[in-house]
């Protein structure tokens, strides 16, 4: 696994200078807790994503991560985090995305040096459906990753509202 | 290390079985598993039982894990019994309020079974 060479600074940076913080962040998560390799997927190809988890940040980082994808990749991360086989509908698949988001968020979090006191993650929430917009807030940077996750595609997106 | 029994609070029932399972993949041979969902779970199942290890999430409804901990001082079957909180957060304020209040340990999400073992392994056998 890559390891980060060096964390970036939270003050000093650019919201773009993030993105290579939130790919190593999301790797290590889906490789760390699912044994598998994600890889990137750039540009994002246009998908039914259908289970959007959130997480939010406040202080320093003030903004919110979202981990979404397909119903089915969705209940593959639940499967591989189980070690066992489930329904579509099984609710331990609300449960399994949003302990992913968690995690991504977390970890992405914690590559950024100085944060660790000034910033707070708020638990996960889970929402289901696709007809939805999410208005960002006036100034925000939207920083998206695309990954492909068993040969679907799955987005990590960081709106950063400060 | 043979004959282990866990005590695992995580508001996610899905962390519970990952931390479960990566016990058992660093070569701890878990005799009984308790499973709680927050801090005042965790402290009824230690009422009812005896266990050689409490691993625990700090973010939980109810009670989390800091409360969990300082309530844990006077539960006859928690004397001397390693307490690992396990979280996704590295805020260093609660690591060290956690520690400073009877974690014998600190275990950051995501994480390999190789780190579980590296972490649990020595308290069991100060302990057993």
């Amino acid at each position: 696994m890559k390891q980060a060479e060096q964390p970036a600074a939270a003050a000093a940076n650019s919201p773009e200078s993030l993105r290579p913080l939130l790919q190593l962040a999301s790797q290590e998560v889906f490789e760390m807790m699912l044994g598998c390799q994600v890889e990137l997927r750039n540009p994002p190809a246009p998908a039914p994503f259908e289970f959007t988890a959130m997480v939010g940040f406040a202080g320093q980082l003030c903004g919110c991560f979202r981990l979404r994808s397909s119903r089915q990749s969705a209940a593959v991360m639940a499967c591989k985090m189980l070690g066992a086989q489930l329904n579509h509908d099984d609710p331990q698949i609300w449960d399994a995305i949003g302990e992913m988001a968690n995690m991504i968020a977390g970890n992405f979090k914690n590559k950024i040096v100085g944060l660790e006191n000034r910033c707070m993650l708020s638990l996960p929430t889970v929402i289901t459906g696709s007809d939805y917009k999410c208005r960002a807030m006036k100034d925000s940077y939207l920083l998206e990753v695309a990954l492909l996750f068993e040969g679907a595609p799955v987005t990590v997106q960081v709106e950063i509202h400060s | 290390m043979d004959d282990v029994r866990a005590l695992i609070i995580d508001d996610s029932f899905v962390m519970r079985k990952i931390v479960e399972r990566s016990l058992r993949q660093a070569g701890i041979d878990l005799a009984e598993v308790w499973e709680a969902r927050n801090g005042v779970e965790g402290l009824g199942a230690l009422r009812r039982s005896a266990v050689d290890l409490i691993l625990c999430d700090i973010y939980m409804p109810v009670m989390d894990g800091i409360e969990f901990l300082r309530q844990l001082q006077g539960v006859p079957n928690a004397e001397g019994v390693p307490v690992v909180v396990i979280t996704a957060e590295s805020r260093e304020s609660h690591v060290a309020q956690a520690l400073l209040i009877g974690a014998r340990g600190y275990i950051r999400k995501p994480f390999t079974a190789e780190q579980v073992k590296e972490h649990v392994l020595p308290l069991l056998a100060e302990t057993r």
